[in-house]
């Protein structure tokens, strides 16, 4: 089967819109988090489909790398989340909103 | 040992530095071993220096110490170099001697206060400049050493910084004498375009080649000069900030605010006497408001109830008489009253310190009473200084020193009847205020109890300078009692004798028979109105007059009035015009943008994820279609 690469990158950008509306609209940290993971996978889902276009492993060596990555920021996020809600008492993101200017 | 003139300066100098860099990390012990070591070095020291000066100088040729060239510009050249003779050699003297005791003094007075090295260093960096001002063989150097003594006059009446009373106090005195020391600069300035140099010696010597007898620049110049000495010595009429300046700890009062730098002036003067001579109408000046200052500080005085500010004001009003002898050009009777008054003063000043150590900080003689049993080696020590500010004939010394004064201010060629008897006058005023202050303190009820009784180490100076108000009077005798010239002598090396004009021994002693009826008499008065009376222990009720004495004639409010408030009005006004409004303008612009952009700083995540997101939309818009 395959897929035609115009498909593949318009299915990355929507999946991507979709993760930065989440991350624009949702006052929830969680959520916010999972949008983030959304906009990582397409980008990755955009650098394979460049991968297969071209018959290149490089696009598949990225995927990896950004899958690892995520791994960590969500350990390093949900860690974080931890600390704010045992100080805010709260995951919303504008009760944490004490930095202001 | 002369060579060594150079340490005197540098010990104390020394000290300061050493405490300034290590006094944090020091024990107190320490600290007042170097703080008060430093000045005993130096006071031996001048011994050693003054014996070896005068060994086979019968003539007292001055000693000239060149340590090195200050700065040369255009002809201008001053050096640092110390000039010694006889005038200095006295004041050397009696800085460093007077000077240790007042520092082995507050080494206990102060013992319990924060800051002990700070005021260490201040108190050395004192005495060191105050050498400089002595020594210097240079205007200019003298001019540093009168700045220096002004800053740290300035740093210990605001010692006790926390109250701003003292530091406002501390400000006062800073910029009043400013006044005069700027009138001084202007007489230096005058004097180096006239002469090229600042060279004490050379402009002395080369004056009256210039200037004839009573020219209006020779006039200018010593009047400028003596602005100066009329601020410094706090005389009329810029004596307000003294009273004020007692904001200080004691030991600061006693050294800086009697003995030592309100002195000052008459060094001045009497360092330039060549100027004055040339311009009698400076010199008249100098005796009148000598005359005048010592009478209305006298019945300033007479009104106070703090004992500190008796004294000061009593200061004021015996360098009054400085300035008298100054005038008539009895300059050997000004610098032997200089020397007796910084031995008696001294001991007033400690005296008083003690008491007010001992009853808790109380200032208020009312608050106090029936001393003399409870403290007696200060009873005695402060009655033999009281003894020797009234000028108690025979026995005090402050009797033989006065009455030179007085006999000069009537006898001299520049003297005249008029100016006796202000003096004279001044001897009641001076008996009264002081013996009021005695009877009001040490007898009397006892209203206070001392919490204890000074220590040794501030008993000893106080017997010390005790000793000295008693026996130092001996040094010069007048003709026809003993007529002992010693201390003239020693200073006509340097300074011109007193022309004396009108003779007779007779006259001599019944001046001197009604000074001393006058001296005895104005005890006699504070006797009756002050001795074992039941005062209520609290401030005095005064009446108008009295109140406006208190007030030191009211010169505080007359300077608020004339200076001060048109000012603040003109300041005022002046404080929205044209340049203000550009930098205020300026300084608008940047707090606006300041709070514009710091809105955008809301701390919220998505409202800075939605901007950097908007912000990535534009930036791949411009690189896709620009």
């Amino acid at each position: 089967m395959n897929i035609p690469m115009e498909q593949g990158l318009l299915l990355a950008a929507v999946l991507f819109c979709i993760g930065l509306g989440g991350v624009l609209l949702r006052r929830d940290i969680i959520f916010m988090l999972l949008s983030i993971e959304v906009m990582l996978n397409a980008a990755g889902l955009a650098f394979i489909v460049a991968g297969a276009k071209w018959g290149q492993a490089d696009g598949q060596v990225m995927f990896i790398f950004i899958l690892t990555m995520a791994a960590a920021e969500v350990s390093v996020g949900l860690a974080l989340i931890i600390q704010m809600f045992m100080k805010f008492k709260s995951i919303d993101t504008d009760v944490a909103s004490t930095m202001n200017g | 040992m002369k060579e060594l003139l150079w340490l005197i300066v540098a010990l104390p100098l020394a000290g300061a530095l050493l405490l300034t860099l290590a006094g944090k990390r020091l024990p107190r012990l320490a600290i007042a071993f170097i703080g008060v070591g430093s000045v005993t070095f130096a006071a031996i020291l001048a011994i050693v220096v003054g014996l070896d000066f005068l060994h086979g100088n019968a003539a007292g040729i001055p000693y000239e110490q060149f340590l090195w060239q200050w700065i040369n510009v255009g002809g201008f050249s001053p050096n640092v170099a110390f000039n010694l003779d006889t005038v200095s050699l006295t004041f050397i003297f009696v800085i460093t001697f007077v000077g240790a005791l007042i520092h082995l003094y507050s080494a206990q007075f102060m013992w319990k206060e924060d800051g002990y090295a700070r005021f260490f260093i201040y108190m050395n960096l004192f005495v060191a400049f105050m050498l400089v001002l002595v020594l210097a063989d240079n205007m200019l150097l003298m001019y540093m050493g009168w700045e220096g003594v002004g800053v740290c006059s300035y740093l210990l009446i605001g010692f006790w910084y926390k109250d701003p009373a003292n530091g406002y106090a501390a400000r006062k005195a800073f910029i009043v004498t400013r006044i005069g020391d700027t009138a001084m600069a202007i007489g230096l300035f005058i004097l180096f375009i006239t002469y090229h140099t600042l060279n004490i010696h050379d402009v002395l010597a080369a004056a009256p080649g210039k200037w004839p007898v009573g020219s209006s620049i020779a006039v200018t110049t010593a009047l400028l000069l003596l602005c100066g000495g009329v601020g410094k010595s706090a005389q009329l009429p810029l004596q307000t900030w003294l009273p004020d300046a007692m904001a200080g700890p004691s030991p600061v009062s006693a050294l800086i605010h009697s003995a030592t730098m309100v002195t000052a002036g008459v060094y001045l003067i009497s360092r330039t006497h060549v100027l004055f001579e040339l311009a009698p109408i400076a010199q008249n000046a100098t005796a009148i408001i000598g005359a005048i200052t010592l009478l209305m500080a006298g019945v300033a005085a007479l009104n106070q109830h703090d004992i500190k500010k008796v004294l000061a004001y009593s200061t004021i009003s015996q360098i009054g008489y400085m300035f008298l002898a100054l005038g008539v050009g009895a300059w050997s009777a000004a610098i032997f009253h200089f020397m007796i008054h910084a031995f008696f003063k001294a001991l007033l000043f400690l005296g008083a310190g003690a008491v007010i150590l001992v009853m808790n900080d109380e200032h208020n003689m009312f608050k106090m009473g029936g001393l003399w049993k409870k403290l007696p080696i200060t009873f005695w020590t402060f009655l033999i200084g009281a003894g020797s500010l009234t000028a108690l004939p025979l026995l005090t010394a402050g009797f033989y020193s006065k009455d030179k004064i007085l006999w000069l201010a009537y006898s001299s060629d520049r003297g005249s009847v008029w100016l006796w008897l202000a003096g004279l006058t001044g001897t009641f005023i001076t008996a009264l205020y002081t013996f009021r202050m005695v009877f009001i303190v040490f007898f009397g009820k006892t209203k206070g109890e001392p919490t204890y009784r000074p220590g040794i180490f501030m008993t000893i100076p106080l017997v010390v300078l005790g000793l000295l108000s008693l026996g130092a009077g001996f040094i010069e005798l007048p003709d026809n009692i003993g007529h002992v010239t010693l201390l003239s002598d020693f200073i006509e090396k340097t300074l011109p004798a007193t022309m004396v004009m009108r003779y007779g021994n007779n006259i001599e002693l019944l001046f001197q028979i009604i000074a001393a009826m006058v001296a005895i008499g104005g005890v006699a008065t504070a006797y009756v109105y002050y001795f074992n009376k039941p005062f209520p222990a609290a401030e005095p009720e005064r009446t108008k007059l009295q109140n406006f004495f208190y007030k030191g004639w009211d010169f505080d409010l007359l300077y608020n009035t004339i200076i001060v408030r048109p000012v603040v009005f003109l300041s005022r006004i002046d404080k929205n015009d044209c340049i203000d409004r550009c930098y205020t303008g300026i300084a608008a612009l940047t707090l606006t943008l300041h709070k514009l952009f710091s809105t955008t700083q809301n701390g919220k995540l998505r409202t800075y994820a939605t901007v950097v997101a908007i912000g990535a939309i534009v930036i791949l818009t411009i690189i896709f279609y620009l």
